[in-house]
């Protein structure tokens, strides 16, 4: 509804030309002006300093010999163990390890959680069944979980995976439900009075009128197993980036767990940006004009 | 028209009432309201604000059920919504994710069109709407007023004998309103359809109808039943003429009071 709203504003301003004109004299001031976008230049420029001069501190605190390498090593350091990773220690297997446990846990999650969060969201019955469960659990950490899954299926993959999947599957199914839940009445109403069945609205109004809400929230949550993941592999793993994280802190390698951690983020990162322009490009009538 | 035809609507002894959520009290939104509507009628709904327009609308439209009453149509008591009777309304009822043309297309996916009939049904209500070059835009690349002609070219494609519309031109500036008002006119004077209009403004109830039904404030009632008795075609100019004028003057007087009856209520 908001959106809809903000844009029925664009809709009126857009051929305003001359306002348009104006804010061209006044651009150098526009950053001041709340919510207002800034030149791509501007926004480009402002990100990279922020990332340099992260950059900048980080070297000045190490190459200066300010503080001990054990703590923090240069980031030439740090890039050379990387290095040694990959060609000596086999690093990118333990990133292909890591990968495939969080899609197979998150995939499972969504195989299930999807359908059954959209017929909660849509059914009051269903709800009724199931939130109370499931809210309750939500709140429960899923890494607390981790002895009891060892204890019940011991420490190979299933355990990792069972974990990712509680750590994602029920806050995706409430999130789907409200999603689905909040389709605004008018459209149902519309389709039924052109003549639509119950069942046909489910799957000609509901489903897509709240699937890129629920693209966003899936995307929301896997960055969430991202975090799981490691929690998963730093208890009784042998493999994959945490259980390396680990053995690095008892070998004092600053410089693997450091290497590790960015592994981690730049992955995070690459998964979300996937998700982000694949979303954008599947949903045009949603986003953008 | 007013031989032995049969009605096409009867509104019968309606009554609505919406129960009270917790502390909230039950609310009477309409009191015993009976309506007859002939086949091919353009009526119009004034009232004031929260009178049980939309209430009585919506329950024609089987979205809502009464409390009491009867409604009959062709004779036959109604039970939920059904594609005979089109609904439009006020605004933001077009489907986002579908362009001007299958929007306009929803209804008639499960008609025994084949895909070509159905491509030619779709193209003559976008013509009738003045929309040709914007068939294959999204709803949010429209301006407000084209997308109310999206919305009632979707309910005409349907081809539902009875065509319901709540305040549909509300949100529009007053010129794109006066075109609206002509087209659908225009519209209605080539089809057999039966309208019901709700509006607040006295003037676009008049140049429509061929008769303004005046409901009374907050539990809904007709109050009146004021047969329009002005020629149709009727040109944009015949709102400067003295018979309209008259019209105008007795109902904004018919409005006014219960205007002045809620707000004494509130108080
Ligand atoms: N779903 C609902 N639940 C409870 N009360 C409702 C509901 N819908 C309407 N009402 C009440 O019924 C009364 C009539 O509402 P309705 O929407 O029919 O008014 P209206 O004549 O269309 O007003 P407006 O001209 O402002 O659109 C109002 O007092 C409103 O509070
Ligand atoms: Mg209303």
């Amino acid at each position: 509804m908001e959106k809809l709203v903000k844009n029925e504003e664009a809709v009126e301003q857009a051929p305003i030309l001359p306002v348009h004109n104006k804010n061209k004299k006044n651009r150098n001031k526009k950053w001041l002006q709340p919510q207002e976008n800034i030149p791509h230049k501007l926004y480009l420029t402002v990100s990279v300093s922020s990332v340099v001069l992260l950059f900048a501190v980080w070297s000045l605190l190490t190459y200066s010999g300010l503080v001990d390498p054990l703590f923090l090593p240069t980031p030439t350091e740090i890039i050379y163990s990387g290095m040694v990773l990959f060609t000596e220690f086999g690093f990118i297997h333990d990133i292909t390890i890591t990968v495939y446990r969080v899609l197979a846990g998150f995939s499972i999650a969504v195989i299930i959680g999807l359908p059954l969060g959209i017929l909660m969201g849509t059914f009051k019955v269903v709800e009724a069944f199931f939130e109370p469960t499931i809210s309750a659990i939500r709140y429960m950490p899923a890494s607390a979980f981790i002895p009891l899954f060892i204890l019940w299926i011991g420490v190979g993959e299933l355990e990792k995976i069972t974990i990712i999947f509680v750590g994602t599957f029920f806050s995706l199914v409430l999130m789907t439900a409200v999603e689905v839940a909040n389709v605004r009445r008018e459209l149902l109403e519309a389709a039924y009075t052109l003549g639509r069945s119950n069942f046909s609205v489910l799957l000609s109004v509901i489903l897509p009128a709240s699937i890129p809400g629920i693209m966003e929230i899936i995307r929301l949550i896997l960055g969430w197993a991202w975090s799981y993941i490691i929690v998963a592999e730093l208890v009784a793993s042998s493999s994959g980036i945490g259980s390396l994280i680990l053995e690095s802190q008892r070998m004092l390698k600053t410089g693997n767990i450091i290497f590790g951690i960015l592994t981690i983020g730049v992955l995070g990162l690459l998964s979300d940006l996937i998700l982000k322009v694949s979303i954008r490009k599947m949903f045009p009538w949603h986003y953008g004009r | 028209m007013k031989t032995m035809t049969n009605p096409k609507v009867q509104i019968d002894n309606v009554t609505k009432v919406f129960s009270g959520h917790k502390k909230n009290s039950p609310v009477l939104a309409l009191d015993t309201t009976s309506l007859t509507v002939m086949p091919n009628e353009f009526i119009t709904i004034l009232g004031p604000s929260g009178c049980g327009k939309s209430t009585l609308l919506r329950i024609v439209a089987g979205l809502e059920e009464q409390t009491e009453g009867h409604i009959y149509l062709d004779g036959n008591e109604i039970s939920g919504p059904s594609s005979n009777r089109g609904m439009v309304f006020q605004a933001y009822s077009l489907f986002p994710w579908l362009t001007v043309e299958e929007n306009i297309q929803f209804g008639l996916k499960n008609s025994q069109m084949s895909p070509a009939q159905r491509k030619e049904v779709v193209q003559n209500y976008i013509e009738l709407v003045r929309l040709n070059g914007f068939e294959k835009h999204y709803p949010r690349q429209l301006s407000g007023g084209m997308q109310q002609r999206v919305a009632i070219a979707r309910a005409l494609a349907n081809d539902p004998d009875i065509l319901l519309l709540d305040e549909p031109f509300g949100a529009l500036d007053n010129q794109t309103r006066t075109l609206m008002q002509e087209l659908l006119l225009e519209i209605w004077e080539k089809s057999n359809k039966t309208i019901l209009f709700i509006t607040h403004d006295v003037e676009e109830s008049i140049f429509l109808a061929n008769r303004v039904i005046v409901m009374t404030s907050r539990p809904g009632r007709i109050k009146a039943d004021i047969p329009i008795d002005l020629h149709y075609p009727r040109p944009y100019n015949i709102k400067v003429d003295h018979r309209f004028l008259a019209y105008k003057e007795q109902l904004t007087e018919l409005i006014r009071e219960e205007s002045l009856k809620a707000m004494m209520e509130v108080k």
